[in-house]
């Protein structure tokens, strides 16, 4: 017998997963880089 | 390509480069994956399943041209030693190894409703995890290789152009082997693909591409703002000692 199962939760997990993980490297690597230019910035006022 | 040696000059081109790599990226990509939602048709023998494609397919292309940046980038610095290469090659491993594990997990959730297994130990699926794990060893090659003036970068580019190894043997991996993946739908200039699911396809990957492209360049600029700090923290302390 066949195991019925429902398309919808492995297509909305899916993109739960891989647009979660893209939105969060995004914001990740904004967030990096600011820190980074600022702290160059800084280092350049001293 | 030695014009862009010079970090100022490219520091010119990214700051607004990369504000309208991810800008695009972001909308086209969101637009793809709602046309590949709500409008594409579900396909006749897979039924729905087959809307994971929207986000694996543009996953497992990035996860393998992430590794072809770290090994071009590799390549540029062991032979013309350019001051951005290693930069470049830093930048692209982490987009690369999030974009592989995205491709590795949608692509089990698409294998358990399609072949009634999360998991199977074939040519595709191990060859892309052995990217996976050649990702991790990269970047803690090139975090332990750096030293103190962050200098060091030819192990890492070594082992960049030996890792690229593994990239045609997994496009080709479901061609040499018998594999439960499919083969390749899209090949230089032709496709077994019907325009309904095409389209949206191709969008989702110029749109997933813009995204990778951006934060590549932010990245770059994360990394040159730190070794710019760095090096003028080290003078300053420097000259501190000396007077």
């Amino acid at each position: 017998m066949r195991e019925a199962m429902d398309p919808w939760t492995f297509v909305a997990a899916s993109y739960a997963i891989g647009v979660g993980a893209t939105l969060a490297m995004v914001a990740w690597a904004l967030l990096t880089m600011r820190r980074a230019e600022k702290r160059r910035d800084e280092s350049r006022k001293r | 390509m030695h014009g862009f040696a010079n970090p100022a000059r490219f520091l010119r081109i990214a700051r607004w480069l990369m504000p309208l790599c991810m800008g695009v990226g972001l909308v086209v990509a969101a637009l793809a994956l709602g046309w590949g939602v709500l409008l594409a048709p579900a396909e006749r023998l897979q039924g729905e399943t087959v809307r994971i494609m929207y986000l694996h397919v543009p996953a497992a292309w990035l996860g393998m041209a992430g590794w072809m940046g770290i090994a071009a980038a590799s390549f540029t610095e062991l032979v013309w030693r350019h001051p951005l290469a290693a930069i470049a090659a830093r930048a692209c491993a982490v987009p690369g190894a999030v974009f592989t594990a995205v491709c590795l997990v949608t692509g089990s959730l698409w294998g358990r409703p399609a072949w009634g297994t999360w998991w199977v130990w074939d040519g595709r699926l191990t060859s892309m995890l052995v990217l996976l794990f050649l990702y991790f060893g990269w970047m803690a090659l090139s975090q332990a290789s750096q030293s103190s003036d962050g200098t060091e970068n030819r192990a890492p580019a070594i082992f960049g152009l030996v890792g690229a190894v593994n990239v045609p043997i997994i496009h080709y991996s479901v061609i040499w082997w018998n594999s439960q993946h499919q083969p390749p739908s899209i090949t230089m200039g032709k496709s077994a693909m019907s325009g309904d699911f095409l389209v949206p396809l191709l969008a989702a990957m110029v749109g997933f591409t813009l995204i990778f492209a951006g934060v590549v360049l932010a990245r770059m600029r994360a990394i040159l703002a730190d070794q710019q700090a760095e090096a003028r923290l080290r003078r300053k302390a420097f000259s501190e000692v000396e007077f």
